[in-house]
């Protein structure tokens, strides 16, 4: 698989031993109501983070407050050093994200969408880029149909080449196999797997689906009511809950058959 | 390198809407349509006017023969359609449910906005210059001949419609979709108000300071000035523009304020209703 090459990576924020994403006591609270309580973490560059919960765990709001889309009611969140409340335009160019909650103009076709977020996030070379995203996630086909007209696992496909456009170093992903066919879901996890380890890129993802977390997190965050219950590696978390795959240990802790770990205590 | 305010992103942003009219004849026939039945159902009511019978006790005749109701109407619609195009490009990204998607990107807000803008000129070039023409052609109405005046009315006009769509479009992020209908009704407050079609004198006493409190009011009393009087009235551009800045500035504000209060509340991945 051809993905472009990575981005030169000068600054002073850019060091492998910073994390890419750092959280402290985030907290956000919607009229009296706290959708995430107090959360702390910390994501090491090129890794690839698993955020799990169930409905209204926290983890849209969570992954709001990093791309700075929402504000947090205290506590604070940043991203490659820039700090997401107040900060967030000096490194939006090198994130990117991809959710179930935003589409992409129908009209449009697959090449003017593209076209357009890539001169956004001021992508070199853009035409070339989009024709290596169409053949690298294979678009080719209708790269000219109008957005509107696709199926649900086209649409995914190209809004994964729009998360793609920049190359980015961030990148979050809200279900990123949601409506794809076990086929194209496994492609699309292979073809994540080669961006991270082209690009040692840092992706945290929103899943529901246990094996894709098992498969390509390096760590799993769980959430439950706004507060971290699980935290440590797939293999971490299954030797803590004594379980054989993480769907179980997501059933444990959804339906409260086990306690909940402390509050961002580390695995056993 | 951080760049404060980018051209090449405004491009990027008028080019997805020239993409997005470029791909629906019904939006640009939309553009045209309304300003033209305006413009024939004002011009022929002029027509009827302007011939009435000396007898019939009309005092008017003279003032609409002048052109004062199809040229209030054109008027009118540059500032309606300013806002609209201003207000409809913005409503066309929680449409297609995109805003999340340029609120994430390097997009700054005031880009957005100059984009926004850039789209409200052409659309309007689109409905309101042909039918510029068509007058001259079904009524003998030059807009055009009003020469400088009408680069005055123009831009203040725009100005003001610019204002509005900020403020309407800053709810829109805040309130979602439910605050919709503002973008077609909140300028209707402004008909009666701004006098378009007749004098400030017109109106009560105690409604006259809110009147000469609106930026379109100077321009409306300067067309008839032109007309009528065969004077341009350049005190009265200059307080219409004086007025603009500061409503355009407090717009912008408000803008913000809204957007930073959306980022609070969270609405701006959630743009339902």
């Amino acid at each position: 698989m051809n993905i472009a090459e990575p981005l030169s990576k000068p600054g002073s924020d850019r060091g492998p031993d910073q994390p890419a994403i750092v959280a402290e006591a985030l907290t956000k609270a919607y009229k009296g109501t706290l959708a995430v309580d107090h959360i702390s973490f910390a994501i090491a560059r090129g890794s690839v983070t698993g955020l799990l919960g169930g409905n209204g765990a926290g983890k849209t709001t969570t992954i709001g407050m990093i791309m700075g889309l929402i504000l947090p009611t205290s506590g604070h969140v940043r991203v490659l050093g820039a700090d997401m409340a107040h900060d967030r335009y000096r490194v939006l160019a090198r994130m990117n994200f991809e959710s179930p909650y935003v589409d992409m103009p129908h009209r449009l076709t697959v090449r003017q969408n593209l076209r357009v977020f890539a001169r956004l996030y001021n992508v070199a070379r853009c035409e070339a880029r989009i024709e290596e995203l169409a053949k690298t996630l294979m678009l080719e086909d209708f790269l000219d149909r109008a957005a509107g007209k696709l199926s649900a696992g086209q649409k995914t496909r190209v809004a994964l080449a729009k998360a793609l456009l920049n190359n980015p170093e961030v990148l979050l992903l809200d279900e990123p196999t949601a409506s794809l066919d076990p086929d194209t879901a496994d492609w699309v996890r292979t073809c994540l797997e080669d961006y991270r380890r082209k690009h040692m890129a840092t992706i945290l993802l929103a899943s529901h689906n246990m094996a894709e977390v098992e498969r390509l997190c390096d760590r799993v965050i769980m959430l439950k009511q706004g507060r971290i219950v699980g935290d440590g590696t797939p293999a971490d978390l299954l030797a803590q809950f004594e379980r054989d795959n993480l769907e179980e240990v997501f059933l444990d802790l959804a339906r409260g058959r086990r306690n909940a770990a402390p509050q961002n205590a580390a695995p056993k | 390198m951080e760049q404060r305010f980018s051209f090449f992103r405004v491009h990027a942003l008028v080019m997805r809407y020239i993409y997005l009219l470029a791909s629906s004849w019904p939006r640009v026939a939309d553009l045209i349509y309304w300003p033209l039945v305006q413009m024939l159902t004002w011009g022929f009511l002029q027509t009827y006017l302007a011939r009435l019978p000396p007898q019939s006790g009309f005092v008017g005749k003279a003032t609409i023969a002048a052109g004062t109701l199809i040229g209030a109407m054109l008027l009118w619609d540059i500032l309606f359609r300013g806002q609209l195009g201003f207000s409809i490009s913005f409503l066309e990204e929680m449409w297609s449910r995109n805003v999340g998607n340029l609120m994430m990107s390097p997009l700054r807000p005031m880009e957005f906005v100059t984009a926004l803008m850039v789209m409200s000129l052409l659309r309007l070039a689109i409905g309101i210059i042909p039918v510029t023409f068509l007058a001259i052609w079904f009524f003998g109405f030059n807009l055009w001949g009003l020469g400088i005046g009408l680069a005055a009315f123009f831009v203040n006009l725009i100005l003001t419609s610019w204002s509005i769509g900020l403020v309407v479009s800053g709810l829109l992020l805040r309130n979602g979709m439910g605050a919709e209908g503002l973008v077609w009704t909140i300028l209707f407050l402004m008909l009666p108000l701004t006098c378009v079609y007749y004098p400030v004198a017109t109106l009560p006493a105690w409604l006259q300071p809110l009147a000469w409190a609106l930026p379109p009011t100077y321009v409306f009393e300067g067309f008839r000035a032109i007309l009528v009087d065969h004077t341009f009235r350049y005190d009265l551009m200059l307080m219409s523009f004086s007025l603009n800045m500061v409503y355009f500035i407090s717009s912008v504000f408000v803008f913000l304020c809204l957007l930073q209060s959306a980022r609070k509340v969270g609405s701006l991945l959630q743009m339902g209703e």
